[in-house]
Order: C-alpha cells, then structure tokens, then sequence
C-alpha cells in the first residue's frame, strides 16, 4: 500500500469519463475570445458556464488599467503585506470597495476562497460555534475547518431549523457565527435574508454573508443580497469575490466593526500568501468603479437571465426555482446529464456539468451562468441546443454516440 | 438525564428503516460500511436524530462516529452539555 493508491478510484472514473469522449472537469479553453466565446475543440463555443456575470473580463478601461499598472508596478508584489509591506494600489482597493459598501473597514484577500478562509478562520475559533447552511461553498467549510470552531450545519435556507439550533446552543449563541451566502452557486437560490437577520438579532449571534454571486447582481447599486434585502447594517460582515462580477481575481471582507481590522493580524490567509499583483489590483479597482457607473450592466444581466430561465422553462426542463443568472436544468441521472453536457459542446454550447457530491440533495445539473455581455443572439442559440437534446423531463434516452455504461462510476 | 442505555433502544428503532430486511443491528454495527448508508442518507439519519434528542451534532465530531455505539455515546455526551 503506498500513499498513491488513494488516488487509483479516481483515475478509474476519470479513465471512464474518458472512455465517454471528454473530460467535462478538465476542459481546454484553447483561445479566449470575449467574455462568452472561445475556441475549444477546435470550435468557436458560447460560453454559459463562466461566472461573468457582466462581462467585464475584456472590458478596455480594465484592460488598460492593467496594463499602465503592469508597466509601473511590475508584474508581482514577490511576498506578503505584513512582510514586504502594502502597495498604494492595495491601499487604494481596500478603500474602494469600503466605499462602494459605504463601510468604514475593509481586507484584501489574494483570493476569494482566501477570503473566506481568512474572514471565517478568525471571527470563530476554539470554544465559538459555527451555524453555516448546509449548501455552503467549499471555501466556507474549509474556512470555518480552519479556526477550529464548533462547526454546525443547518438546513439550506430553512430559517426555523436555524432557529432550533440556536435555541439549543443556550447562551453559547452569543458567540455563535452564522454563514450564509446571498446567492448559492448550483441552483442560484438566495438565503431569506430578512428572516436570518431578525433571529440573528434575538439570539445575539453574528452574521457573515457571503456575496461571491451576489455582488454586481443583486441591489439597486449591485452591492449584493443584504442591499436588496434592505438588512445591511445588520449584517456583522460580507465576504465576497472580485473573479466573478468584477472579472478579476481577489477577494474582500468588510464591515462595520472597528475590531475587524485586526483580521489583518490574526488571518493566516492574509499573512502567509503574496498579496494581490498589481495589475489584478488595478483590473479590479476600474470594474468597481464600472458596476457603479454603468447599471444598465446589471438590467441586461437580468433581461438575459429571464429569457434564458424563460426558453429553457418552455423546452421543458425543470429547474431552480428562482429566475437569476445562475440557472439549472435539472437532469435524472448522472449518465444522461453527462451525455447531454457532451452534446451540448458538441454543438457549440459550454456549460458547467455539476454532479454529486457538489451538489444539494444529489442534484445531477446543467448549470447555466448568465452574462450581461450575452447577445440575444447567443441566447437564443443556448435555448435551441437545450430544446434540442433528448427531452430529459420525459424519457432518458441517451445520444447514440454516448455509451452509458462507460460512464463515470 | 437521558443515559445512554436508555439512548440505544431509541437509536436502534431510528435506525431500522435505514437497515435490509433482516439485518440486526448491533452496538458494534457501522453506520456506513455495514448499513451501506450513502452520504444524503447518513445526512438524513443524522437530521432526525438530532431532532429526536433535540441536540446539534457538531461536524467535528462526525469522524469519530462510526458505530452505533459511537453515536448513542455522542448523543449521551450532547445531552449532558
């Protein structure tokens, strides 16, 4: 027995997946294009599985940005803030998207993932408990892993479950951490936030909401769920992702809480990483100030959300049960998803192909991700390869050229 | 206080839908390898439990819990707070 023979069930499935005609978790993109089209397999392809919601990633105010900041500031920071010290640029980001949130502190992470391990890790730790959603991000399970907390899960949105279990804490709930996230990443669903926020307050507890597929999309300035919920002073702290809206790579907290600038000195996230390049820095910096002058990015966002939810509605596919640029087909079972997900590239069309254990309640899923930068065009080309597959809702029949046997497991 | 003799009838009768027709289970049966629980079903078993008992079982302590017994002792140790 070696240390390698963990990894012989995975090569099997992978070897299986293969047997299939592609890996659906290892794709190339071979040549970017915009921000909804790219080269892979030789072909050009809409892209519908990217997380850019406003199509930001080629924006030239961004690019440009970039550039001049690449020319200036070199190409990396070489090392950590609290040791190589804080460039301007980091300053100046952490000022803007303190701003942007009208909050008074905020915290740069390398990362989002880094976000949340970095936020999470230090707000609960031994002897504090968690409540996190049971439909958390890996980022958030391994971010509340990390502080050493003890870690409770409650029921996906269920806010009488969350409830309970604060009761059952007693008077631990006082340093009890609830997390959440504005919208969940596979079925695009939202945490009722109102209702989270008012047993919050009677049991004393804190609020951390995580905002990565949120900001940008949600509230009358994009600042997420908590805006368009109306509850944002009442939420402890937000973590959110500058790879997805925002079109660069990075992530933040802010909050309202003096005390929270000393993340700064207990996150290990923070301290032990290189801080943010400067041109990731800069990118991120012009599309904050972007989603803030330009709104119209966020109602063709939600015009192309609805078409799309709409048309796939209409093909007959059942899906999440709230409109929003992050849309699911739900599919039976794991071989005829797969074989459906390999049909649709096949005809020009990528989505992210989402099976267990990723997803909620062993949901097999055709997750669709919205951009602004969508024509109505694409849309219409997305809609029309999905009402052409095999009608997943009525028969499970497979491609012929998708040997199902062959498939993973 | 609820000890855990009186835990393990209860947990053996929360059990049973989840077990083949004809397994018997025991204090040393495990929970996954022998009941073949899948990750969802370990989920809901855990889900009715802790509202049977009226408890919360931490994630933390999840790896330890392997068999019956392991968890009638958990349940115990949650009850006494």
């Amino acid at each position: 027995m070696s240390l390698f023979d963990k990894f012989l069930p995975i090569q099997k499935a992978r070897n299986n997946l293969l047997k299939s005609g592609v890996n659906p978790f290892h794709v190339t993109v071979e040549n970017i294009l915009s921000p909804t089209e790219a080269i892979m397999n030789g072909r050009t392809t809409i892209l519908v599985g990217t997380n850019n919601y406003l199509g930001l990633t080629f924006h030239p105010d961004c690019i440009k940005a970039g550039q001049e900041a690449l020319a200036q500031e070199g190409t990396g920071t070489t090392g950590s803030r609290m040791a190589n010290g804080s460039f301007l640029s980091h300053r100046e980001l952490e000022k803007a998207i303190a701003d942007f949130y009208g909050a008074p502190y905020a915290i740069v992470f390398s990362t989002g993932y880094q976000a949340n391990l970095g936020v999470l890790s230090s707000l609960a730790g031994p002897g504090d408990t968690i409540l996190m959603d049971g439909d958390s991000h890996a980022s958030i399970y391994d971010g509340c892993r990390l502080g050493g907390a003890e870690i409770i899960r409650f029921k996906h949105n269920d806010v009488a479950d969350l409830e309970k279990r604060l009761r059952r804490l007693g008077d631990r709930s006082h340093r009890t951490l609830i997390v959440v996230e504005g919208i969940y990443s596979m079925l695009g669903d939202r945490a009722p936030l109102a209702e989270i926020v008012e047993v919050k307050k009677k049991y004393g507890a804190t609020l951390v909401v995580d905002e990565a597929h949120s900001l940008g999309v949600l509230g009358q300035h994009g600042r997420g769920l908590a805006e368009e919920t109306g509850v944002e002073q009442d939420v402890d702290c937000i973590v959110g992702t500058f790879s997805k809206s925002l079109g660069s790579t990075g992530g933040f907290g802010i909050s309202f809480h003096p005390e929270f600038e000393f993340i700064r000195y207990t996150s290990r996230p923070y301290i032990f990483t290189a801080s943010p390049c400067p041109s990731v820095v800069a990118t991120t910096k012009a599309a904050i100030r972007i989603i803030q002058d330009r709104p119209e990015l966020r109602r063709r966002l939600w015009t192309n959300a609805h078409q799309l939810y709409d048309g796939l509605l209409q093909s007959g596919y059942s899906l999440g049960a709230e409109v929003g640029p992050i849309i699911a087909a739900m599919i039976p079972t794991k071989e005829l998803a797969l074989a459906m997900w390999q049909e649709l590239l096949e005809n020009g069309i990528y989505v992210n192909l989402m099976i267990p254990p990723a997803t909620p309640n062993g949901e097999c899923l055709l997750r669709c991700s919205v951009s602004a930068a969508h024509t109505e065009k694409q849309i219409k080309k997305i809609i029309s390869a999905f009402s052409k597959l095999p009608d997943a809702t009525q028969n499970h029949t497979h491609p012929s050229h998708v040997q199902p046997e062959a498939i993973i497991n | 206080m609820m000890s855990y003799s009186d835990i393990l009838p209860q947990l053996f009768d929360t059990l049973k839908p989840f077990t083949k027709e004809g397994f018997r289970l025991k204090e040393k049966t495990e929970l996954v390898a022998e009941l073949g629980l899948d990750s969802l079903q370990v989920m809901q078993v855990l889900l009715k439990i802790e509202d049977q008992f009226d408890i919360s079982i931490p994630l933390n302590n999840l790896p330890n819990i392997r068999t019956v017994q392991d968890l009638g002792q958990e349940i115990e140790k949650l009850l006494k707070g």
